[in-house]
């Protein structure tokens, strides 16, 4: 029984990262009964996926320009903005997918940049410059749409929103063989790479997690891609989205994770003055942070649009609430420093899920805000009170008590101080 | 006149693991005004946190009696009912309300909640009178001075009917103008039947003002001398702050000195937000290979302001002199600019300016040179981790792994940290400012052993410390930093506690 109780022990220890994921688990699990099964049928899954794309993009900037400790509530308006470019571009213009995607890339850059330059070189708050770009954006959203929709979008570009990855058995079979290939070969890369990197830490003697915690959780996170694929290949295959988000999950967690860029903004929104005194250019990464963020908006905006098939003047209005949202509930700290764009992703799960769930069940805008505003205030709260209990000597925290009455566990040491000595107060400086 | 009105007996205040307050005594007649001495760290502000209730009753030993009274102070404001009134050294104003909300802030001339401003700017303008400021008392605090604030907060002193007044260091950031303003207005005070205490370093502000003086050394109350009879010197307060046993061992170590590594010429920097105040007046220091050099000087000199500016232009405005290296001059105008040229600093605050305290200990240590591990683009985090144990062995950086958080760690590990992500950042320069301040007698050792490596390594290292000791300890040479000038430049064969208080304490000709 050893292996539970050490990963009883582990589980207490993280209990934030393992709550989330908990929490996502529950609340499919609770809308599949609700919705009598509605919840996980293919095609639901798919639309499921398609819809929550573009705040799943958005969430993946968000989440870094929250790690360094600032905020950004412009995204929708960019999303919207970028939308009526790609309308004028296209539509008007006539320019190719081609052209059009990259140039708006590039707007979405140049908008990062209008907004990085004024927050990192001047030091504005993000908050302000980004709460007067959600207002320019939105302006300049309407100024060239002129005020009406643009429609519709050649193939081509539809496919970025609500295309799929061609059949290659050629409508012959039940399901798509190109999405299980891709399904079974990810699953499969996702468990080589956590068994290597589980060898490459015992090699460096980190504490590892116990076990059965890992072989749990791998063969769990394995059987729920295996689903998701079955899922999907039962319906009409990969959405393209998926495979661009997909990319961009990877890239940028390993962007997070292994670039000087990613490290950097980790130092920095853990302790600026450390960061700064240590010789990182905080101004440059926090720039560029922000093109990046404008990048991201100017793809969840081509997605957005793509999948209505037509740029709105109100198009994106409220995105950048959802994607700080998802931040948060995946365990971003409100002070900076801490986030992973794994976690962005399930945050935004966690939303998308309830969205799907409540509007199956016919629940109206109204109960579907008020519960996801609670399920934020609760996810956040549920952090800091963890932090407060456990932190600085204030006494027991229910997981420490929970954890008292098994027997220490021996890896549990891993999250204990070293013998704290208390730092004398300098007495009469 | 003699006759007390506060009387401290047997005071004992421990913080874990440290005992600041030693069975401390102090006596203070009814209308004199009190000097209490000492180094940094010896116990002064500590004895005042007790006395006017940042530190209730219940968390020392030992009695309090004011004006024959016992006090059981358990808040700060307990202590202003009974008249006693403490005035730190960081002012406790808020800058943007005006000079009379600022007097009254916490005690507003109110009637049933509502304020009467008639009121608050009348009387604030009795008290400004009294301590000779005039100011319009609805001018914000921030456009005036910090001399000028150091009134007010005097004349809110004054608002709560003061008859002990407590003022720590409050000449530590004025110039010499309003500092004997400020001297003269305690004594026009104590002719108005106020009694003062006073701590300060300035030997000669003591001399001029105060009938007593109390010596503190290491939580223990020395002496107290009566300044009456003009027989106490300078040196004899000296002798007695200083006075202490050698007995804390230090690392032995054979110096091998070689040439020059760092030089700064003329160095003067002024204060990023008061621009007429030269915080570091063109002071000329250099260090050789392999030389340990000490930085001493009291508090407010400008150590670390020195430093921090020589180090990427990280304080202050208005910086110039020149930095050499090798006999080159160097630019050294942001920190990565100092990093790439082989400076590098540690902070005397490691909590706010040192460490992330919420990352694990190898991406701290790699935190200064992460481009060192970069291969093909990415960062080696493998390597990382072997970096970081080799230097957890090396320095006995006690934690379970390099995974460990350092806000978790003990205060001797956590400056282990930093010095180790100092020294990977491969320096030649290693500017340590106070290495040993918050860390245990233990750790300590460790630390100055580390230094002696390093010089032994053929660093060149800068240390500034409070402690004198410890800089006669590790040190091949010792310059001393009064007000932003260097007083001295002492040898080690010539350098005592006493020579280096002297030059301390000196002022600029």
């Amino acid at each position: 029984m050893s292996a539970l109780r050490e990963s009883l022990g582990f589980l207490t220890s993280r209990l934030r990262q393992v709550g989330i994921f908990v929490a996502l688990i529950l609340i499919v699990l609770l809308f599949q009964i609700l919705t009598d099964g509605i919840l996980l049928e293919p095609q639901n899954v798919t639309n499921l996926v398609v819809q929550n794309s573009y705040i799943l993009i958005l969430a993946i900037g968000m989440v870094m320009v929250i790690i360094a400790g600032h905020i950004d509530l412009s995204v929708g308006s960019v999303a919207g903005f970028i939308g009526a470019c790609a309308g004028v571009m296209i539509v008007h213009w006539g320019w190719e997918w081609w052209l059009a995607i990259p140039a708006c890339l590039l707007i979405g850059a140049l908008v990062g940049a209008w907004q990085g330059y004024w927050i990192a070189y001047v030091g504005i708050p993000a908050f302000i410059v980004t709460l007067a770009g959600m207002l320019i954006f939105r302006g300049l959203t309407l100024i060239v749409l002129k005020n009406q929709q643009i429609t519709p979008f050649p193939g081509e570009l539809r496919a970025l929103g609500g295309g799929f990855l061609p059949d290659i058995s050629g409508g012959t079979s039940v399901l798509e063989w190109l999405t299980v290939i891709l399904g079974v070969g990810a699953t499969l890369a996702l468990v080589i790479q956590a068994v290597k990197e589980r060898r490459i830490r015992k090699k460096f003697e980190l504490e590892n997690e116990p076990m059965a915690w890992f072989a749990t959780k791998t063969a769990f996170i394995a059987l729920l891609m295996l689903t998701i694929t079955f899922l999907l290949a039962s319906y009409r295959g990969t959405p393209i989205v998926l495979i661009v988000l997909a990319v961009l999950v990877i890239v940028y967690t390993a962007l997070m994770n292994n670039s000087v860029f990613g490290r950097h903004t980790y130092a920095l929104g853990g302790n600026l003055h450390a960061a700064e005194l240590s010789g990182i250019k905080t101004k440059v990464v926090t720039f560029r942070l922000f093109v990046n963020m404008g990048v991201l908006a100017a793809l969840a905006g081509l997605v957005f649009t793509a999948r209505l098939n037509s740029a709105q003047p109100a198009g994106g209005t409220g995105f950048e609430l959802d994607a700080i949202a998802a931040a948060f509930i995946g365990g971003a700290a409100v002070t900076g420093g801490i986030g992973t764009v794994a976690g962005a992703m399930i945050g935004g799960l966690i939303m998308g899920v309830l969205n799907n769930g409540m509007s199956i069940l016919g629940l109206g805008t109204d109960y579907q805000q008020l519960i996801k505003g609670l399920v934020l205030l609760l996810a956040v709260g549920f952090d800091i009170f963890n932090k407060n209990r456990s932190g600085k000597g204030g006494g027991i925290s229910i997981i420490e008590r929970l954890k008292l009455k098994t027997p220490p566990a021996a890896d549990v040491d891993a999250g204990k101080p070293a013998a704290e000595h208390p730092v004398p107060v300098a007495a009469g400086k | 006149m003699n006759t007390p009105i506060l009387q401290m007996r047997g005071i004992t205040k421990t913080f874990p693991g440290v005992k600041a307050l030693q069975d401390v005594t102090l006596q203070v007649n009814r209308g004199e005004v009190h000097a209490i001495c000492g180094e940094n760290g010896a116990g002064k502000s500590t004895l005042m946190k007790v006395l006017s209730g940042v530190y209730p009753h219940s968390s020392f030993d030992g009695d309090i009696l004011f004006e024959n009274e016992p006090c059981n102070f358990s808040s700060i404001s307990d202590s202003e009912k009974r008249g006693i009134v403490i005035i730190h050294q960081e002012l406790a104003l808020s800058p943007y309300l005006s000079i009379a909300e600022n007097i009254y802030l916490g005690n507003e001339q109110a009637n049933r909640g509502w304020v009467n401003w008639r009121k608050t700017n009348l009387e604030a303008a009795k008290l400004l009178a009294r301590v000779g400021l005039s100011e319009n008392p609805v001018t914000p605090v921030q456009h005036i001075s910090v001399g000028k604030q150091q009134l007010v907060e005097i004349a809110k002193a004054l608002s709560k009917e003061v008859k002990l007044l407590i003022l720590d260091e409050p000449t530590a950031a004025l110039n010499d103008e309003d500092s004997s303003h400020l001297l003269d207005l305690i004594l026009h005070l104590k002719g108005q039947g106020v009694t003062s205490i006073i701590i300060s370093h300035k030997l000669n502000e003591i001399r001029k003002v105060a009938d007593a003086v109390t010596i503190i050394r290491d939580g223990k109350t020395i002496e107290t001398l009566r300044l009456g009879d003009g027989e106490i010197t300078q040196e004899r307060i000296i002798r007695g702050m200083v006075g202490r046993d050698l007995e804390s061992l230090y690392p032995d170590r054979e110096p091998q000195i070689g040439e020059e590594v760092l030089r700064i010429e003329d160095w003067s920097v002024r204060h990023p937000q008061d621009y007429s105040r030269v915080v570091v007046n063109n002071a000329s220091l250099n260090v050789r290979k392999g030389e340990v050099v000490g930085l001493a000087g009291l508090m407010g000199a400008g150590r670390t302001e020195l430093a921090m500016s020589v180090f990427g232009r990280s304080y202050g405005t208005a910086t110039s002199g020149k930095v050499f290296k090798h006999g080159t001059e160097i630019n050294t105008s942001t920190v990565s600019d100092a990093i790439r040229h082989g400076i590098a600093y540690a902070t005397e605050d490691r909590k706010l300016y040192g460490l992330n305290l919420i990352e694990d200990i190898k991406r701290n240590v790699s935190m200064a040179a992460l481009r060192k591990l970069v291969k093909g683009g990415w960062v080696d985090k493998n390597q990382e981790t072997v970096v970081a144990n080799d230097y957890r062995k090396s320095m006995n950086i006690k934690a379970p792994s390099v995974a460990a958080v350092t806000g978790k760690l003990s205060g001797g590990n956590q400056q282990k940290v930093v010095l180790s992500k100092w020294m990977y950042s491969d320096p030649d320069v290693l500017i340590l400012d106070e290495p040993t301040r918050g860390i245990d007698v233990g750790a300590k050792f460790e630390i100055y052993t580390i230094i002696a490596k390093l010089a032994a390594e053929g660093k060149a290292v800068i240390v500034i410390s409070s402690e004198l000791p410890e800089l006669l300890g590790i040190c091949d040479r010792i310059y001393t930093l009064s007000a932003g000038h260097i007083t001295g430049e002492v040898p080690i064969a010539e350098a005592s506690q006493e020579t280096l208080m002297h030059y301390m304490t000196k002022e600029k000709e």
